[in-house]
Formats: C-alpha cells, structure tokens, sequence
C-alpha cells in the first residue's frame, strides 16, 4: 500500500526557483527512504510539502490519503497529528524538562495528564531515555537532545517520521546511535521513515531504499542504495 | 473534558505570560489605566450633563401672551393647533381672570390693586403655558406660536438656555471623541505587548505548529494574555469611579458649583459604569491582542 504519493510535482517559489520539476514517487507503508542530493536540488523543499510547510504549485502530494495541495489552513494540524518530524536542530524548549517536552504535543491537544504520562514514558523507552526525564535539554549530549525529539516525533505514535538531516549536527558515533534508534523504529512499529540527508557512510552502511534528486527532478531511485563515487554531498 | 483542559491550560499561559514580561504589560496595564480613569470621568460627565440637560429641559417653558380682544373660542382654536405641534409636552390655558386671580393670590399689595378690576378693565391677557420635549427645539415652536392669529406675543428663554444645552452637546461630543482616540492607542499599546510576546515565544509557536496543534489553540493564550492586560488595567478605574464618586458626591453635598447643577446621586448607576470599564478594558485587550495574533502569528 502506498503510503506517500507524488505526482508530477512541481513547486517553484515566488521569486522564480524552482525546487521541483515534475517529481514522481511513491513511497510504501513502513519503508525507510533516504533522500539525498546536492544542496539546492529540492530535497528539503520535498519533506516540506510532505508536512503541508509549501504547498506545490502543480500537481499532487498525497500523503495518508490526504492531498496535502487542497488542504485548507486550518485543517493542516489534522496532518501533522499523523506525523512525527525530527529536526536538524532539534527544537526542543530549554526552559521544559524532557518529560515536558516529549509530552509538548499531547498536552497541546488537551489530552489528560494520566493518559499523557504513560504515552512519554513509552516514547523515552524507545529512544533509551526513560531515566533522563526530569533532565532540561542543555544537561544532554547532542545524541541525547536528538532522541529527545525522535521520542517527541513518536509520542503520538504516527504512521511516518520525516526526519531533516537529524544527523547534521552530530559526530559518526553519536549519528550511528541516532540512526539505530531510527531504525528499530522502522523495524520494530513499522513506522515509515523518509529522511534527508548528506551523510554517506550512514546511506552506505544502512542499505536502504534511496532516492537522488538533482535539479528537482528523480535522478535515481534504488531499492539498496549507496551513494556513487561521483555524487557530491 | 478535552474543551475545557485546552482553555484552562490557554488561561493558565495567559496569565503567566501578563507576568513574565512585566514591563511591558505594566506599560500596557498603565495605558489601560489611564484611558479607562478618563473614559470614567467621560461617563460620569455625560450622565451628570444629560440628567441635568433633562431637568433643565422639563423646566423649559414658553409662555403665549394673546391679544386682548380674543376671546375663549379663539383660545380653543389656538390649543389645538399648539397640541399639534411634535415639540410641545403639555399647554395649559390660564385666562385674564384666572392670572389675576393667581397674582392676587400671591401678595396682599396685589389683590389691594388687582381687587377693583372687573372683565372690562382686566389689563392681563389670557395666557397659555406650554412645556416642551426637547429644550434644542424651543425657539423654532416659539417663532411657529407667535406667528399664529390672535397671538400677541411669545416669551421664552430667548435663545440662552438653548445656547447652554447645545453647548453641552459639543462638551459631550468632544468627550466621546477624546475616549475613542484614547481607546484606540491603548489597543495599539496592547497589540504591541502581545507581539513582542509573539517574538519571544516563537519557538514554542514553530514547535507547536508542527506538532499539530490547531491555530486556535495556539491563539488562545495570546488572546487571553490581552483580556487578562485589560482586566487589571480596569481594576483601579473601577475603584476610582465607585469610591471617588461617592466621596465627591458627599463631600459637594450633591450639587456642583452651585445649587443649579443637581449630581446625579450614586446609587447603583457607579456599579453599572464600573461594568462598563471592565467590559472596556477585556474588549480593547481582546481586539488589541487579536490584531497581533492575526499579523504576527504565522500559522
């Protein structure tokens, strides 16, 4: 079943750039997809219509059965509720806890406190965080802030994690850690993952289906990619 | 209930965001302050100038001297055309002997004059008193009576008493006038607060957006931060127009300036005018809030 579905996508800003000409893709339920690309090629510009952050300007994004171009403002939160998006920077809040933060967008939807509770808990088991939950974000390793927010991204258990580059700002072991968190998501709930990223040894050693983009059209789309000798980063 | 927990979670951040950024919001409770003592004096003016207008209104009187010769037909005539006219409240005819009758009534040196006239020699005339609606239509009634048959001649205010409650009416106008501009800046002054509050929690706002909470969710608290600025701001003007109008009713004994201007007694119309500043001050920090949650907040 196909859980995402782009067709003949085009988006091109208003100041005339174009990030995507014609893109086609399909991505499964509970595959783990890597996005890679040059900068510039219309990888972020992709996840972000996959979240309804741009709209495309022809075309179709269909994610979860929802066409991300025809929803409305206001209905873009029933969406994201469906999502879990990791970041390369993790925004998370300095002034809550880990526990608060993880439980950000439970209590955001005026979920009860006793329902909210076991929810966290189980999101920071996952990510191997269970026993930092009364710590703030800046008493955490950088690895650590990143699972913070993989475990914020599953707290609503959702069907697909987008993940913009969380790697990015990581050193290889503690990437290596992030993406064993990642993948025994993947393995593990099913989740479906689609994940942005420059790190070759990480796309090399996972073995994962990946999609090259150049120019904001598919370049190469393999079922266990890697990246080629001639591919810039 | 989910409902509930979202607004009492959006009251909750509301209030303590008033006093995480206290400077501003004490900037801002200020203005509310200030503009809502002087919409209070605006108001308690207004009421004190409209009840006195009123009095002097039902007071107002013109008084139709006929010709000497008319007779009690004509009269009739003469009250019905003036019963007709929109302005007019009430006429009451008095004849030459009915006058005479109430002046030598009034003191012994005139019924000692008054007591040897008959019919024939009665110099008085038959008079009608008529009071009038509206004290700003006065003169325009008086020029229509005077110009009917058998009319001799029209006595009224002569144009001052008009000249007083029209005067009013600038005074009131102008007061209206001043409230709303003030009204205003103080939203603007809001507004301001709410959007540097805005800026300050955008993260939370970015983090909030893309974790699916609904606009409306994410507006609530802003909106209530400005209901919460307008209530406190309206907390000394409410004390001011309950406690310093009943001090100052007691203390001028219920009269300003001089025994002509009645006060308007303080009874439960401060408490209706204290409503009032409350209803002003949530009002204007809602709208104040809700202009900058709608041009700052990107959702």
């Amino acid at each position: 079943m196909k859980f995402i579905k782009i067709q003949d996508c085009y988006k091109v800003y208003k100041n005339g750039v174009t990030a995507t000409a014609g893109l086609n893709l399909e991505i499964s339920k509970g595959e783990f997809v890597f996005i890679i690309g040059a900068t510039g090629c219309g990888k972020s510009t992709l996840i972000k219509m996959l979240y309804r952050e741009e709209k495309p300007t022809k075309g179709k994004v269909i994610v979860g059965g929802i066409d991300v171009a025809k929803l409305r403002n206001g209905k873009v939160y029933k969406l994201r509720r469906k999502l879990g998006i990791v970041f390369q920077d993790f925004k998370l809040l300095p002034k809550l806890t880990v526990f608060e933060n993880v439980a950000f967008p439970l209590n955001s939807m005026g979920l009860k406190k006793s329902d909210i509770k076991p929810r966290v808990l189980k999101a920071l088991e996952l990510v191997g965080l269970k026993e930092k939950v009364r710590s703030y974000p800046n008493e955490l390793s950088a690895g650590m802030q990143q699972r913070v927010c993989i475990a914020r991204a599953m707290v609503n258990s959702p069907k697909l994690l987008i993940c913009d580059e969380p790697t990015g700002n990581l050193d290889p072991e503690t990437s290596k850690e992030v993406m064993d968190v990642l993948d025994s998501i993947n393995k593990e709930l099913g989740t479906t993952i689609v994940m942005v990223t420059h790190d070759k040894d990480i796309v090399n050693r996972m073995k994962k289906r990946v999609i090259l983009l150049d120019n904001g059209i598919l370049a190469s789309d393999e079922l266990k990619g890697k990246y080629k000798a001639h591919e810039t980063v | 209930m989910k409902p509930f927990r979202i607004l009492f979670r959006s009251i909750n951040d509301g209030l303590r965001s008033v006093f995480r950024n206290f400077s501003l919001s004490t900037a801002s409770i200020l203005c509310t302050t200030i503009t809502l003592i002087l919409v209070s004096l605006a108001i308690l003016v207004s009421i004190n100038v409209n009840s006195f207008t009123k009095d002097l209104e039902h007071d107002l009187t013109i008084v139709v001297f006929m010709d000497r010769d008319s007779t009690d037909e004509d009269a009739e005539v003469i009250q019905r055309k003036i019963e007709s006219l929109s302005n007019v409240d009430s006429v009451e005819y008095a004849s030459k002997e009915v006058v005479k009758a109430e002046m030598m009534g009034e003191s012994d040196t005139f019924s000692a004059i008054m007591g040897s006239w008959n019919a024939d020699t009665n110099p008085l005339q038959n008079e009608f008193t008529i009071k009038v609606k509206e004290a700003e239509g006065l003169n325009k009634t008086a020029k229509e009576i005077e110009k009917y048959d058998k009319v001799d001649s029209v006595q009224y205010g002569e144009g001052m008493v008009e000249k007083m409650v029209s005067l009013f009416g600038v005074i009131q106008k102008s007061t209206i006038v001043i409230v709303v501009a003030l009204v205003v800046v103080t939203a603007f002054l809001i507004s301001n607060t709410i959007k540097i509050t805005i800026f300050s929690r955008r993260n939370e706002i970015e983090i909030m957006r893309l974790v699916g909470t609904s606009n409306f969710v994410i507006r609530l608290p802003f909106l209530f931060e400005g209901f919460f600025l307008g209530i406190i701001g309206s907390i000394i003007p409410i004390l001011i127009t309950i406690y310093g109008y009943m001090f100052a009713y007691d203390k001028l004994g219920g009269y300003l300036f001089s025994n002509i201007i009645r006060m308007v007694k303080p009874t439960s119309f401060v408490f209706t005018v204290a409503l009032v500043l409350l209803a002003i001050g949530a009002i204007v920090g809602m709208f104040g809030s809700f202009r900058s949650v709608r041009k700052h907040l990107k959702i």
